[in-house]
């Protein structure tokens, strides 16, 4: 390992690589797991939101999912505090093609700008990374519903379904065996806590604080953002636990 | 007239160069954004996008004296038109004008608009206003070139033209010609 090479973004080492990108990415499998499925009539995100003492107060904000624009959602995984930075950047972009155009911006292009952002703190100047990967959940009239996924080095691409954060290797694993093209919401939801509950053992499981996002469509055919009440939470935990079910 | 793109048409009247440039410009930007995103934008984002230069532009030091009817055809919500002027106010119309000419014609379109106008009749009022204008302006406007943007995409057609009337001869006019002859 060339070591001497990676104590700054704006050097490759000699097989090629960015270290500080992929300790970047690395840090990421450090944070609260983010699980967003795409389905036929919407997509259904999971989040773990990690509370790092009792003592904080009852949440005012959300730590993982935010709401970009009213059809575009992002859920972060990574540096809380990069994150706000991407995210208030995020929204100041819709806005300005909401001002310029008059209509809704579209996923691609946000998600586009900032990860040019973030590929422009891995080229100059000489600062770190953002050590945050985002999903991008979003609806349009054109696309139907879209789930996108960057990653600190500013690559991006569009996905079927995505976990990110801790476990996010094995989880990806589960989803890529059980995703089918026809699951519908229902599917979607069981399917992101088996695949959730799978690596992690029971105990730790029931102390653990989660951020839902259900994205449908409502009766005018817009778009639809929910939380999931806590009791479906608890239902759901209950039937895709499997080590509870022995 | 500009294209703007495949479906969407600008006509801009004004100050002669702030035309031209402003319209090479929203035209060239719009294609921009089609490589950038892959998709064409709406008459209703693209209208939007130019008013929103017109407006920016008015309060810097170089503002555009240019008025615009932007004209297309989306996929989603059919035809739109939309009036702009150089104030950078826009309005969605089944029917607009620039210039003099909207003093005669404006009336004519009202009288005669229908929403669901088939093509033929669409071009009968055309022709109808061409010919007031002729009628009652002073200025000598003989040809208008004339578009059509539908489903397919932007056809060009025939030039229109006042329709030509027999000439009639006025009472008296014989008499006094004899009368210049003779003196």
């Amino acid at each position: 390992m060339s070591r001497r090479y990676d104590s700054r973004t704006t050097i490759f080492s000699p097989e090629g690589r960015i270290h500080q990108v992929e300790y970047a990415i690395e840090a990421i499998n450090h944070a609260g797991t983010v699980i967003a499925i795409n389905s036929k009539n919407g997509i259904f995100i999971l989040a773990e939101a990690k509370r790092p003492s009792a003592l904080i107060a009852d949440k005012v904000d959300n730590e993982k999912i935010y709401k970009l624009s009213g059809c575009m959602v992002g859920c972060v995984a990574g540096i809380t505090a990069d994150a706000n930075i991407l995210i208030n950047y995020a929204r100041n972009q819709v806005q300005n093609h909401l001002q310029a155009f008059n209509e809704p911006a579209p996923v691609e292009k946000i998600v586009r700008q900032v990860a040019n952002v973030k590929q422009n703190y891995t080229q100059y100047g000489g600062l770190r990374p953002f050590g945050v990967s985002i999903v991008y959940a979003a609806f349009s009239r054109e696309g139907g519903f879209k789930l996108y996924h960057s990653d600190p080095s500013g690559n991006y691409a569009s996905w079927k379904s995505i976990c990110i954060g801790a476990n996010s290797s094995s989880i990806i694993g589960t989803l890529k065996e059980k995703w089918t093209p026809d699951i519908d919401l229902t599917g979607a939801k069981n399917l992101a806590f088996e695949a959730y509950c799978k690596p992690c053992d029971v105990q730790s499981i029931s102390s653990k604080n989660f951020e839902t996002m259900v994205l449908t469509l409502d009766s005018d055919d817009k778009p639809l953002f929910q939380a999931l009440g806590t009791d479906e939470v608890e239902n759901l935990l209950k039937e895709n636990n499997p080590i509870k079910a022995s | 007239m500009f294209q703007l793109s495949s479906k969407l048409l600008m006509a801009v009247t004004g100050e002669g160069g702030d035309t031209v440039q402003f319209a090479e410009y929203i035209a060239k930007n719009i294609q921009l954004y089609r490589m950038r995103n892959g998709y064409d934008l709406s008459t209703k984002a693209a209208a939007s996008f130019t008013r929103r230069n017109l407006a920016d532009y008015l309060r810097s030091s170089t503002p555009y004296m240019v008025n615009l009817l932007i004209g297309g055809h989306d996929d989603n919500d059919g035809a739109d038109l939309y009036y702009m002027d150089y104030l950078g106010s826009m309005v969605n119309l089944p029917f607009a004008v620039h210039g003099y000419g909207s003093f005669f014609t404006l009336s004519i379109m009202d009288r005669y608009y229908k929403e669901d106008m088939t093509k033929e009749q669409t071009l009968a009022l055309l022709q109808r206003c061409i010919d007031e204008i002729h009628e009652r302006f002073i200025v000598n406007l003989n040809s208008f070139k004339v578009k059509i943007i539908d489903k397919d995409g932007i056809h060009v057609l025939k030039d229109i033209r006042p329709t030509t009337k027999p000439p009639v001869e006025a009472e008296g006019t014989q008499q006094q010609q004899q009368l210049m002859d003779t003196a």
